[in-house]
């Protein structure tokens, strides 16, 4: 089998290149037994619930469980296997693989001194069950998550937008939204405080960060060479004193030829 | 009292040379700038430390004041976020005329580093800017400076400059 032809004409000149035979490195899995905590662990939970999948991870025990047990599943790591601290909850994106999200629960046992994972596969329109009523600090996070991937929570006590402003569209974390917004996110504080009508006055964003305007005297006048608004920029160094040569009204000028330098302190 | 149909004020100004009372009163209003406390992000912490006694605003008769009725610039010390935008609007409307803004470090400049969905890119998009200031965070003395530069800026101006249609930006 022949590979296909590509034109290799400045191939050096290419900012990048893709390594065809790259493979992402992966953490190594352990099995659960290998743990004696972990395994009575998740003995414990095999017990009442659908395990999925489980093993050991970088020492932290991870556990796939099904997304409609997850309140039942933390209650039961919270008040039987000590698990007592949700230190984090979020979403990984995965709608463009498998069009579902990843939720994990990363939970801390502060009497065993081990942590875990709880992790589920939900769809994207699939609504998941609170679980504030178990640990408060799932409050924050699902309305985080809420916001940043549009994961949709049951039960919140103030389901609200956490980060961004409650009239934003879209959720900005997930993989499909641009970097530097969509057209509503760009012309946000333009909408917002003056009205559509403006943003021919007002004009698009500059996105830009390479672009040098050498017209723009007004807000990026060269250092001691600075010119009136508007005017070609010059060679000609500026008088850069901060006083007008006629004086002010009542305060003194300092000269820096009157200015006396003493050797020793008096 | 007679009543006189001329109203100097809003005709063509007033028929009398003002240049004493001109430099009087800009004399006045550019050494007594008290800016907002308005701090958006870490530039406030060099804007903080402008303040304080060892760069010493108040020499310039510069007084940070907490509310936007007292105050006549409006330094914006930080990234200016696309949720926070309304709200800088606000207090720049708040402001009592004469005002002026400063814009403080790359940031609010342009958007800085920070080339991306949730921030204003350059706080001129907003309200009409004055002075902009480079830097990362500007040290100090670039914001004395800069108010140095507001100063001989107003002097400049005319003391009863007929008042500008409304602008927004």
């Amino acid at each position: 089998m022949m590979r296909v032809y590509s034109d290799k004409v400045n191939v050096q000149k290419k900012p990048y290149y893709n390594d065809r035979f790259w493979v992402a490195p992966q953490v190594p899995r352990f099995e659960v037994e290998s743990d004696a905590v972990f395994a009575a662990d998740v003995a414990h939970l095999k017990e009442k619930f659908d395990i999925k999948e489980a093993y050991i991870e970088k020492d932290q025990l991870v556990v796939y469980i099904n997304p409609n047990d997850n309140v039942e599943v933390l209650q039961t790591l919270r008040d039987e296997l000590s698990y007592n601290f949700l230190s984090e909850h979020s979403a990984i994106d995965w709608l463009a693989k498998s069009g579902e999200f990843e939720i994990f629960y990363q939970m801390l046992s502060t009497c065993k001194k081990k942590r875990m994972r709880v992790k589920c596969f939900i769809k994207e329109k699939e609504v998941l069950k609170s679980v504030t009523s178990l640990y408060n600090s799932a409050n924050w996070a699902e309305r985080e998550m809420y916001d940043m991937f549009g994961v949709i929570i049951s039960g919140h006590p103030y389901m609200k937008r956490l980060l961004m402003p409650d009239d934003w569209y879209d959720h900005p974390l997930r993989k499909t939204y641009p970097l530097q917004g969509d057209e509503a996110a760009q012309w946000y504080e333009i909408d917002k405080i003056f009205g559509k009508e403006y943003r021919d006055i007002i004009g698009p964003e500059e996105r830009d960060s390479a672009r040098i305007n050498e017209e723009d005297t007004y807000r990026f006048a060269r250092i001691h060479h600075e010119v009136a608004f508007g005017a070609k920029p010059s060679s000609e160094p500026t008088f850069t004193d901060y006083q007008e040569e006629g004086g002010v009204f009542i305060v003194k000028k300092l000269k820096k030829a009157d200015a006396k330098i003493l050797k020793e302190r008096p | 009292m007679a009543y006189h149909k001329i109203n100097y004020l809003q005709e063509a100004g007033l028929p009398v040379a003002l240049t004493t009372v001109d430099k009087l009163v800009q004399w006045g209003r550019s050494n007594s700038l008290w800016p907002l406390t308005y701090g958006l992000a870490c530039c406030a912490i060099e804007m903080m430390a402008t303040g304080a006694s060892r760069y010493d605003f108040d020499r310039f008769g510069t007084i940070f004041r907490a509310s936007p009725r007292q105050a006549d610039v409006l330094v914006i010390a930080g990234t200016l976020t696309k949720k926070h935008a309304p709200f800088m609007r606000r207090l720049y409307d708040q402001m009592t005329e004469p005002k002026w803004v400063i814009s403080m470090g790359s940031c609010a400049n342009t958007g800085g580093m920070f080339n991306t969905y949730a921030t204003v890119q350059g706080a001129d998009r907003i309200v009409p800017v004055d002075i902009y200031l480079p830097g990362c965070a500007p040290r100090p003395e670039t914001l004395q400076y800069a108010l140095m530069l507001l100063q001989k800026k107003i002097r400049t101006e005319k003391a009863s400059k007929k008042l500008q249609p409304k602008r927004l930006v």
